[in-house]
């Protein structure tokens, strides 16, 4: 669980589950996660085809150390107990659940994962589940959700299904989404576990894609579904600790290594205690700048 | 395992491989279309064989176009078709997979 909250989760990118030149080059473009789609990018006739072209990618190609996730059909599709059978036994590192409006559906779906990792002979426990929030009901009873399960990765918010459920439709400013948004973080952290926001799609708008980035990464939000590959970046960018969050972080941290040669059970750092939210603080900033290749293993600055 | 019906599975878009299932008497007849032929034709040809016969498939026509597809591909798009063509999508043969 400590590592699965600590992993950093800042781009989720969307790959249409029946395309084989997206699927096999998912792993190129430096995602945190990948999430192969067997849902809405795939038309019902090819159902059957994703789910087996996806499961055999998964044998063979290295996606360079990403997340893994899938997102299955609905519950309610009969599609839904296959797709979860075929991930499973592939070894996927998550299932995500579309349209998740109670806690109980995470928990008919970790039954349905454990039945399918005894019957495929996969470790139990093994799979973790994460859920799409898409409805008022799914935003309502998000804090439920968030905590059905101990194999509980993350929840996502789905804005164009969320929007039209309100009677409305996504504006730039994005104020119709403001306290779904403000609900899934709650929940996420209050559960200890990832918050997702929502895809961003008009390509051509890209003062608005880092207007809304930086948004929620101001609200606190771990990361953002992508369902461009061109994305990646951006969203990286605006992660991206400043030197001077970095220096600072960087001063945290050895007062950290000083306290403990000292053995001393108190941190300071100029004459001043540093207390545990700084100190988490720090290791997070530490952890963005590794990712972001502005320091090296041991926190060194890395010459441009 | 008899092929109840024609069947397709797979697209003539860059790295995909359409293959197209029909019944045969004498064994699996594969007819390839590959701009890699000289180089992987006989590799291509093998693996559509070997994934049929591992779903108990003795007689087929097999027709592929192949657009640079990767083996996992070709594997994946193999058992999509045959599973249309035995009318068995619904029950995966997980074994082969």
């Amino acid at each position: 669980m400590a590592e699965n909250s600590e992993r950093l989760r800042r781009t989720m990118m969307f790959v249409p589950g029946n395309n084989p030149a997206m699927v096999k080059d998912a792993g190129i473009y430096g995602a945190d996660s990948i999430m192969f789609d067997l849902e809405d990018a795939v038309s019902l006739a090819e159902k059957d085809a994703a789910r087996v072209l996806v499961y055999e990618a998964l044998q063979t190609q290295d996606y360079e150390g990403a997340e893994l996730v899938v997102r299955v059909n609905g519950i309610d599709t009969p599609f839904y107990h296959n797709d979860v059978r075929a991930m499973v036994k592939a070894g996927i590192d998550v299932i995500r659940l579309p349209k998740v409006e109670s806690a109980q559906m995470i928990k008919d779906l970790v039954k349905d994962v454990a039945a399918a990792e005894k019957e495929f002979g996969r470790e139990a426990g093994s799979t973790h589940v994460m859920a799409a929030i898409e409805s008022a009901k799914g935003v309502l009873n998000v804090p439920e959700i968030a905590a059905a399960s101990d194999r509980m990765i993350g929840v996502a918010l789905s804005a164009e299904d969320y929007t039209t459920d309100m009677k409305t439709h996504r504006y730039p400013d994005g104020a119709e989404l403001e306290f779904a948004r403000n609900m899934v973080l709650h929940a996420a952290r209050a559960a200890g576990i990832a918050a997702f926001d929502t895809v961003f799609t008009n390509m051509d708008d890209t003062e608005g894609f880092y207007r809304e980035t930086r948004y929620i990464h101001q609200l606190g939000f771990d990361g953002k579904s992508l369902v461009n590959p061109r994305q990646i970046k951006m969203v990286n960018s605006v992660y991206e600790p400043t030197a001077k969050e970095i220096a600072n972080a960087r001063n945290v941290i050895n007062a950290i290594a000083e306290a403990k040669l000292k053995g001393s059970g108190v941190i300071s750092m100029n004459g001043q205690m540093v207390d545990r939210p700084v100190v988490l603080r720090a290791q997070r900033v530490m952890r963005l700048a590794k990712a972001s290749h502005l320091v090296d293993e041991e926190g060194n600055d890395i010459e441009e | 395992m008899e092929i109840k019906q024609t069947a397709l599975a797979g697209t003539l878009e860059s790295s995909d491989i359409q293959i197209m299932l029909s019944k045969g008497t004498d064994g699996i007849k594969v007819t390839l279309d590959s701009a890699v032929e000289k180089q992987f034709g006989d590799q291509i040809r093998d693996l559509i064989t070997k994934t049929l016969q591992a779903l108990d498939i003795t007689a087929a026509n097999v027709k592929a176009v192949d657009k640079g597809a990767l083996d996992c591909v070709i594997k994946a798009r193999t058992i999509a078709a045959a599973q249309r063509a035995l009318g068995t999508t619904d029950q995966p043969a997980w074994e082969v997979f």
